[in-house]
């Protein structure tokens, strides 16, 4: 007696892996029905069907030519499957495989396993409303235009005509109680309802409709199982995979474990070379799998974060592989950063307090004019990013962008000013990850230290003001994505403790929110309000410094009332 | 219409360099000539050497392991013995000629008549003998795989980036003898410190950065050496390198990257320039001047590298495997599963 399971093969390509699979399910007592494509020479198809002359139960049907999307591997599957349920009367499921597939576990697993559901159809059977995989925009349409170019062989022609039926509304119809199913073509049918589907009186009707949809191997079993079977389990017992271009996912040796892991009965499709698939799945038995019920969901997922990172991409990562045009990128930089504008001209130990108290990586300026002062003055910097000022200059997105990426787990903290490299101001800007804070006019308090003449000093600081005003409107526009906080330097000095706080609870360790114990000491800046007024009287106007009275004493001004951080010109 | 006027442009451009190839393939004398055992689907390696009997063997065996099936390769003028070996060898086909290597782009012009010839409707890996190729899976997956799987993905052309690798401590302080894996001492590389930006008229990505950058040219990156490479390529005898391996015409072969989207995938030229004997030869390009297009620019460069520097930070990159370099974002596995 013969097997109960019956195999029809489909070969195109591959012949000495298919005579393996096949030699593989015909020794393990299941008769195998083999349809090869007519394309395949005449020497190749002889030898081939020399080399499995000495199986009893396997049988070779009449040949098709077989073209991809076409109704000829319909063809194929229905001379194959009537050959199969006349030879074998014992054969109570028929499996639909191809050369490329191969069985991960023990034949006679499956054998067992169907013969607990004697009458179950394994075959993915989904309405086109509740298939999100259609390529190309075509699900329901397939059953409704015609297709008379081939979409591999005329892409253009294929293309247009479907345009042209869509502009003109055309549509087929389809046969009285068709219900078109899409779904794998790779399925495991009952006798009953497979010879149902083959020799039912209006299967001429149903076959000229099928002809000429899209892609019937798609759709012809999975739509007719739904008229015919009692009991649709809808779900193909062949583990296969699709990229995101809908292509099928080959599988080689280094996917061994994941295959094992999937505890799938069979899987395509099968890079030819992969030997040491082949040696693990079909000559070993030990090495298959434990009986365990299929669980396509482990490779799903595997496979479903593959597609998604590639069509997404790492997020902030520029690279030969991408180059993401700007504002396309998924994140521009990426990991979340914070620059800080004016702080370090107020504070003597901003750098080490900030450090110290946030635990995160805090650099000097990054951007400043001779070199990149990175955090303990090092030269060269994590990934090999060195201090060179011409270097980052020749591409300063890039060496941001790489600094970031090189330090992921890290946050980053940066000076800045009006005195460093102003070209990524809208980068920085644009980018959600950053958060600035700047301390307007705090740039002045170096001049109001040196030694320069007045002249001097009045030229530089009508400079820094107007490439700080710049930079502010940058920070104030309406595609600014960074989060932004803006105070004057009087604002701040008035009431530095509750924004140095605020740094702290964003930037600084979660679940430990500390109160501030120790503040950073700030610098002296006794006659500061009359040097700004000394700047005022020979026609400079300093405004981004907020109101400083022209006194000697800042103390003066903490006991004024607080006015709102964000002050405009 | 701008547009239209530049690819009218890169195609006049393109035949200019085909016909190029055709004059100097008088330049070529042939060795050994094995071409007759080439079948139809093989992939071929195309090169040219000059003096690299050292790095030889690695370098053949390399690429077998991978599935090279030929080497077409072009002696230029070689007087260490590198002519002979290489005629020895079965699977290698070999051309002689003592012409200018600058004159003929860098060797681009022969190797470009050899793939008028024989490359057409192959997968054609063209590489310098201090080029190892490494792409994602690359230890148990073949080329063979990837360039089915890059047919099945209608691509034609597979981009990747030199990477640089070099010893700790002064170059020649650690001899490498034939035969020898050479990244057993060139075992350190810098991770990220690359930039790149777009070249309108071919529409590659331009790549420069790394440990020549900042050793040599830290004052001057506009000169720093390119980077990108496209070397593997589905020739068909229409095509043309432009500089070395750096961009291809027909443009559409450049577009090894996505401008969205997770990325290609693409591998890694390990670069194995800094073995020890790059101090001596140093010596002798300086004199040649026949590397770069503005060869006295480059002065200095070689005269740092005949001190033998130490090329080594702290925060050098030791190399582990191809997983490290596509974690670090170096390469990518793209939609290659």
């Amino acid at each position: 007696m013969s097997g109960s399971v019956g195999i029809v093969m489909m070969v195109h390509n591959a012949l000495d892996r298919a005579t393996q699979v096949a030699r593989h399910w015909a020794e393990s007592g299941c008769p195998v029905v083999i349809h090869v494509d007519s394309q395949v020479g005449r020497d190749a198809y002889k030898e081939f069907v020399g080399g499995l002359s000495d199986l009893p139960d396997l049988k070779f049907c009449k040949r098709h030519r077989c073209e991809w999307g076409t109704w000829s591997l319909v063809q194929a599957s229905q001379t194959g499957s009537e050959l199969m349920l006349e030879t074998y009367p014992d054969v109570r499921h028929v499996y639909l495989a191809s050369g490329s597939c191969l069985p991960l576990r023990p034949v006679q697993e499956l054998v067992d396993y169907l013969a607990e559901r004697p009458r179950t159809d394994f075959i993915e059977s989904a309405t086109t409303d509740d298939v999100p995989w259609a390529i190309g925009g075509l699900d329901a349409e397939r059953f409704t235009l015609r297709f008379p170019f081939s979409w591999k062989r005329h892409r253009q022609l294929f293309d247009g005509y479907v345009r042209l039926q869509r502009r003109v509304r055309y549509k087929r119809k389809i046969p009285m109680g068709v219900v078109p199913h899409l779904g794998s073509q790779w399925w495991c049918l009952t006798r009953r309802t497979l010879s149902s589907i083959l020799e039912d009186q209006q299967r001429e009707t149903f076959d000229n409709y099928f002809k000429r949809v899209w892609i019937p191997d798609e759709s012809y079993y999975q739509t007719l199982v739904r008229l015919f079977s009692t009991s649709i389990e809808s779900r193909s017992l062949t583990l296969s995979k699709f990229d995101y271009q809908g292509k099928p996912h080959t599988f080689y040796d280094d996917h061994l474990q994941l295959l094992r892991r999937s505890d799938c009965f069979v899987a395509r499709k099968i890079w030819p070379h992969a030997d040491r698939l082949y040696q693990a799945f079909l000559t070993d038995e030990d090495g298959a799998m434990k009986k365990a019920e299929p669980n396509p969901g482990k490779i799903d997922r595997i496979f479903a974060k593959a597609v998604e990172r590639r069509i997404r991409g790492r997020a902030g990562l520029y690279m030969q592989s991408r180059y993401p045009v700007e504002d396309r990128e998924n994140g521009a930089t990426p990991a979340p950063y914070s620059v800080f504008q004016g702080f370090s001209y107020l504070f003597e130990d901003f750098v080490p307090w900030l450090s110290k108290s946030t635990g995160s990586t805090v650099h000097g300026h990054l951007f400043a004019p001779k070199r990149a002062e990175f955090v303990g003055g090092v030269r060269i910097y994590s990934g090999c990013v060195p201090d060179s000022a011409p270097m980052r200059d020749a591409n300063p997105k890039a060496f941001l962008t790489n600094l970031i990426w090189n330090t992921r787990g890290e946050q980053q903290c940066f000076q800045f000013s009006p005195r460093d490299l102003q070209d990524l101001n809208w980068f920085i800007a644009k980018d959600p990850n950053a958060s600035i804070t700047v301390i307007t006019g705090a740039w002045v308090v170096p001049l109001f230290h040196s030694n320069l003449s007045f002249i001097e000093i009045r030229k530089e600081a009508a400079r820094l003001q107007k490439i700080e005003s710049d930079h502010l409107n940058i920070l104030r526009s309406p595609w600014a994505k960074a989060r932004v906080r803006i105070m004057t330097m009087a604002e701040f000095i008035e009431a530095p403790m509750e924004p140095l706080q605020t740094i702290i609870d964003t930037i600084g360790p979660r679940n430990n929110l500390r109160t501030l114990s120790e503040a950073p000491k700030m610098v002296d800046l006794t006659g500061f309000g009359k040097f700004l007024q000394n700047l005022k009287n020979q026609g400079m106007h300093p405004h981004l410094m907020g109101d400083f009275p022209s006194g000697d004493d800042i103390a003066q001004t903490i006991a004024k009332p607080r006015r709102p951080y964000l002050v405009r010109k | 219409m701008q547009d239209l006027w530049t690819a009218y442009k890169m195609r006049l451009k393109r035949r200019r360099l085909l016909f190029r190839a055709l004059r100097k393939r008088r330049q070529l004398t042939p060795i050994t000539d094995h071409t007759n055992r080439i079948s139809g689907d093989a992939i071929l390696a195309f090169s040219t050497v000059r003096n690299e009997i050292i790095r030889l063997p690695h370098f053949l065996d390399h690429y077998r392991k991978l599935g090279v099936q030929h080497f077409l390769m072009v002696d230029n003028n070689s007087d260490d013995g590198t002519a002979e070996y290489l005629a020895a060898q079965p699977d290698v086909s070999l051309w002689h000629t003592d012409h200018s290597y600058k004159m003929s782009r860098f060797g681009v012009d022969w190797l470009a008549w050899l793939q008028i010839k024989y490359g057409h409707g192959h997968w054609c890996l063209t590489v310098d003998a201090d080029e190892i190729l490494v792409y994602p899976h690359h230890d148990t997956r073949p080329l063979a795989q990837l360039t089915q799987w890059l047919d099945q993905a209608g691509k034609q052309s597979f981009g990747t980036m030199m990477l640089d690798m070099y010893p700790k401590g002064p170059l020649d302080a650690q001899p490498y003898s034939a035969g020898q894996n050479p990244f057993e001492t060139l075992r350190w590389f810098d991770a990220d410190n690359y930039h790149s930006q777009m070249q309108e008229g071919l529409q590659n990505l331009w790549i420069q950065g790394g440990v020549r950058e900042r050793v040599f040219f830290g004052d001057r990156p506009e000169r720093a050496p390119t980077l990108n490479k496209t070397p593997l390529v589905k020739w068909n005898k229409r095509y043309a390198y432009v500089s070395s391996t750096h961009s291809l015409l027909p443009r559409h072969l450049n577009q090894v990257f996505d401008t969205d989207g997770a990325g290609k995938t693409t591998g890694v030229l390990l670069h194995s320039k800094f073995l020890h004997v790059v101090v001596d030869k140093s010596v002798e390009e300086k004199q040649r001047q026949e590397h770069f297009a503005n060869s006295s620019l480059y002065d200095a460069y070689y005269d740092s590298l005949a001190q033998s520097p130490d090329l080594w930070d702290e925060t050098s990159c030791e190399y582990t495997d191809w997983r490290q370099l596509q974690t670090l974002g170096l390469m990518s596995g793209g939609g290659w599963r």
